[in-house]
């Protein structure tokens, strides 16, 4: 029960980040170190600004 | 058994979604609830999802859940992440609904909500989710290239350069309407600018705050950050109040539109973690939370609506916008029924999320169902509220005149019975001047959103005057964050354009060429906001209709890539999919745009309208609103442009349209598929570091 829970929270935190386009940095980090083991991994504040620049920098609009 | 059992379950929903329907359409004089609207829509939309979508899916698209996604093949925890089905689903859907689902049906109910309320759900369930899960598909299987790589690859490289011309203009044009909203709900309103200039110290606060004290961390930075917007609203009303602040927040119609002209330059050079990044984030939970406050509060309060099924306006003389049923309210409501904008997301980030084709149905259709829900809700709110009111709010006041005696007369004469006081008891109840004239959809939605909360939370009228400023607040909340970040996606869009002549314009990195770029993308919507703003007519008048034109065109080139696709793999029995849609949409758009240039009813041609003050500039005589000749010379030069805008939008669709035909009959000739999919390769084939971009 108590699992499920956090669970549930987890995914309702990674939804609230990706509504505003932030990836969830645990992902992140779990698949630096399953498949780039030998790559130097992010921080979470290097992360949050790789991220929030690639959402804005780039030529992708808002809708109407 | 159970298959069949199934079946049944839908044939009920459906019976369920016609007989809702059939009560909205055919009741004749008796008050109709809101609850019957939202039934006919939802047991429709789930029906369409559970048959229609899934044909497209196992027949048109023929998707495999077994073929990986670009998320899968390119995982790089970054750009591209296979993420949850409903986490991606909200991150959809938010990219997808803004302004355009909010104001669309709002104008739309001057000719009675039933009209409106068809082309919703008609048109979503056809064009609109078909369009979006489409893109959404070719875009999946070819990497999540966006719309412009798409056509250039299976169309061609002119095609490509069209279809991003024809992308930019459309841009222009969205970001003049939007900020022309934002002018029209904010003049001569001091509580509402000073909440909206509120926002960006609060922005900036959080920016701060997110850069350097807790990096990463967005959720508790963002509740902090919705407290101080609320106090901003409560404290808005002593400031309009106040003899010092409040002249220095009301402002006209044009000292805004400098000012948001001057904002947009200064908002999109700005590094994005200053303002545009935090604001995003107030406006984006902000959005999605009162979307769903909006949804419960119809639900619990099951009110009536009070505008008529039809209005005499059905025939083209209404007061809100000008043109008859048919083509305008084709284009009036353009997002919630269908919207091209939509393929721009549906083929950006979103196919880089997916983590498996089989969810493409729930994200592509499903989303655009959702969006077609809120525009469902917008016309809702604006049916509920008096008709007299509704039309003494969208009215221009060439039409009305300015004071609530002059709008009561007229409107009472049209058939909609209000009395002055009503219209001066709304306005004192919302904290505001006037209610009259505030064409542009956030005012009335807000009242209808007004009434919905107060109800709700009990206040009585008390709480009316500060729900209508958060429903004003949170429309232009997310309007600017659109402007900014359309502003910064228009001048890439320019620089790759302008980069085809001079190659020295692409350089995103050349602080020049950003400038310049930037600067030509906020004078061409700052141009047309201007005008808007000047515009007697409200503005609303001519700009909506370009807009719903050009976002309509768009979805029209988007569906044409997709025949193209259908086409080049050999499924052309399926292509009618999407020929219906884009037929449909060819006849609205190319009709309207005609009429738009060459209507012999000064207030919906352009080139009529322009001979009419021409010919009285001859006459060296004045034609209201105008002034001095010299008004005279502008308001036809004007015409002019519009006119030059909407030929352009015609030339793009047509040239495109003879594109896809030739790219279809060229397909028709091979006898195997040509279309350009990356090929399939079976999951156990990826070693998932092998494609990893590196960071």
């Amino acid at each position: 029960m108590a699992n499920e829970l956090s669970t549930l929270l987890r995914t309702l935190r990674q939804a609230a980040y990706l509504l505003v386009g932030l990836p969830d940095y645990d992902a992140y980090v779990a698949h630096m170190r399953r498949a780039h083991p030998q790559r130097p991994v992010m921080s979470r504040a290097e992360f949050f600004r790789n991220r929030q620049a690639a959402r804005y920098g780039g030529g992708n609009g808002r809708c109407c | 058994m159970t298959s069949l059992v199934q079946h049944v379950f839908w044939l009920l929903l459906a019976l369920l979604g016609a007989f809702a329907l059939g009560s909205v359409a055919l009741a004749q004089g008796e008050t109709v609830n809101a609850l019957w609207i939202v039934i006919a829509a939802v047991s429709i939309y789930l029906v369409a999802y559970r048959y229609y979508a899934l044909f497209i899916a196992a027949r048109a698209m023929q998707l495999n859940p077994l073929r990986p996604t670009p998320a899968v093949r390119r995982n790089d925890g970054l750009d591209y992440v296979p993420t949850n089905r409903y986490v991606l689903f909200g991150h959809h859907f938010a990219a997808i609904a803004g302004a355009g689902p909010l104001v669309g049906p709002v104008l739309a109910a001057q000719m009675g909500y039933l009209p409106g309320m068809l082309w919703i759900i008609v048109g979503v369930v056809l064009a609109g989710a078909v369009q979006d899960f489409m893109v959404l598909f070719v875009s999946t299987r070819r990497d999540g290239r966006s719309l412009g790589e798409l056509v250039r690859e299976e169309m061609g490289y002119w095609p490509g350069v069209i279809a991003l011309f024809g992308a930019f203009l459309i841009m222009v044009i969205i970001l003049a309407v939007l900020a022309l909203i934002v002018v029209k709900a904010l003049a001569e309103s001091p509580w509402g600018t000073f909440t909206v200039v509120a926002t960006i110290p609060i922005a900036i606060a959080m920016g701060l705050w997110m850069r350097f004290v807790q990096p990463g961390r967005i959720g508790l930075v963002s509740v902090a950050g919705f407290v101080l917007l609320l106090l901003a609203i409560v404290f808005g009303e002593d400031v309009a109040a106040s003899p010092r602040w409040g002249p220095l927040f009301t402002l006209d119609g044009v000292q805004l539109t400098w000012l948001l002209v001057g904002y947009g330059f200064v908002a999109s050079v700005l590094p994005v973690w200053l303002l545009l990044a935090p604001r995003d984030y107030l406006s984006t939970f902000l959005k999605i939370g009162a979307i769903v406050a909006l949804a419960l509060g119809i639900l619990i309060l099951a009110p009536d609506l009070r505008m008529p099924a039809l209005t005499r306006f059905t025939d083209g003389s209404g007061p809100v916008w000008a043109g008859a049923l048919f083509p305008f309210l084709f284009i009036t409501i353009a997002c919630g029924a269908v919207s091209g904008f939509h393929a721009l997301i549906s083929s950006g980030t979103t196919p880089k999320l997916l983590d498996n084709e089989k969810n493409m149905p729930l994200i592509g259709y499903g989303g655009m169902l959702m969006e077609s829900f809120v525009a469902i809700m917008a016309l809702v709110a604006a049916c509920i509220i008096d008709p007299g009111v509704y039309f003494a709010m969208n009215s221009p006041a060439a039409l009305i005149g300015t004071t609530a005696e002059s709008a009561a007369a007229a409107v009472s004469q049209w058939g909609f019975v209000v009395t002055p006081e009503l219209l001066t008891q709304t306005a004192k109840e919302v904290g505001e001047a006037t209610i009259i004239s505030r064409a542009g959809g956030a005012p009335t939605l807000a009242v209808g959103m007004a009434h919905i909360f107060s109800a709700l939370s009990g206040g009585g009228t008390a709480m009316m005057a500060f729900w209508y400023h958060f429903a004003i607040l949170f429309e232009a909340l997310f309007i600017l964050t659109a402007v900014d970040a359309g502003t910064r996606a228009g001048r890439f869009m320019l620089q790759d354009l302008l980069g085809t002549f001079v190659p020295a314009l692409k350089h995103t990195g050349s602080w020049t060429a950003n400038v310049l770029a930037t600067a030509l993308c906020v004078g061409a919507w700052g141009y047309f906001l201007y005008q808007g703003v000047v515009d007697p007519l409200g503005g609303i008048n001519t700009f909506w209709p370009l807009f719903g034109i050009s976002n309509q065109m768009l979805a029209a080139v988007a569906l044409m890539l997709a025949t193209v696709v259908l086409f080049k793999l050999k499924r052309e029995r399926y292509a009618w999919v999407t020929l219906l849609p884009t037929a449909w949409l060819l006849v609205c758009t190319l009709t309207a745009g005609w009429q738009k240039l060459f209507h012999a009813d000064p207030r919906v041609g352009f080139l009529t309208h322009a001979a009419k003050f021409q010919a009285a500039i001859e006459r060296n005589e004045v034609l209201a609103p105008a002034k001095s000749i010299a008004e005279m010379r502008r308001i036809v030069f004007n015409d002019y442009v519009d006119a030059v805008l909407t030929a352009l939008f015609i030339a793009v669709v047509v040239s495109m349209l003879v594109f896809s035909v030739r790219a279809c009959l060229r397909a028709l000739r091979h006898d195997r598929p040509t279309a350009r999919e990356t090929p399939f390769e079976p999951a156990d084939r990826i070693s998932t570091g092998s494609v990893g971009r590196g960071v």
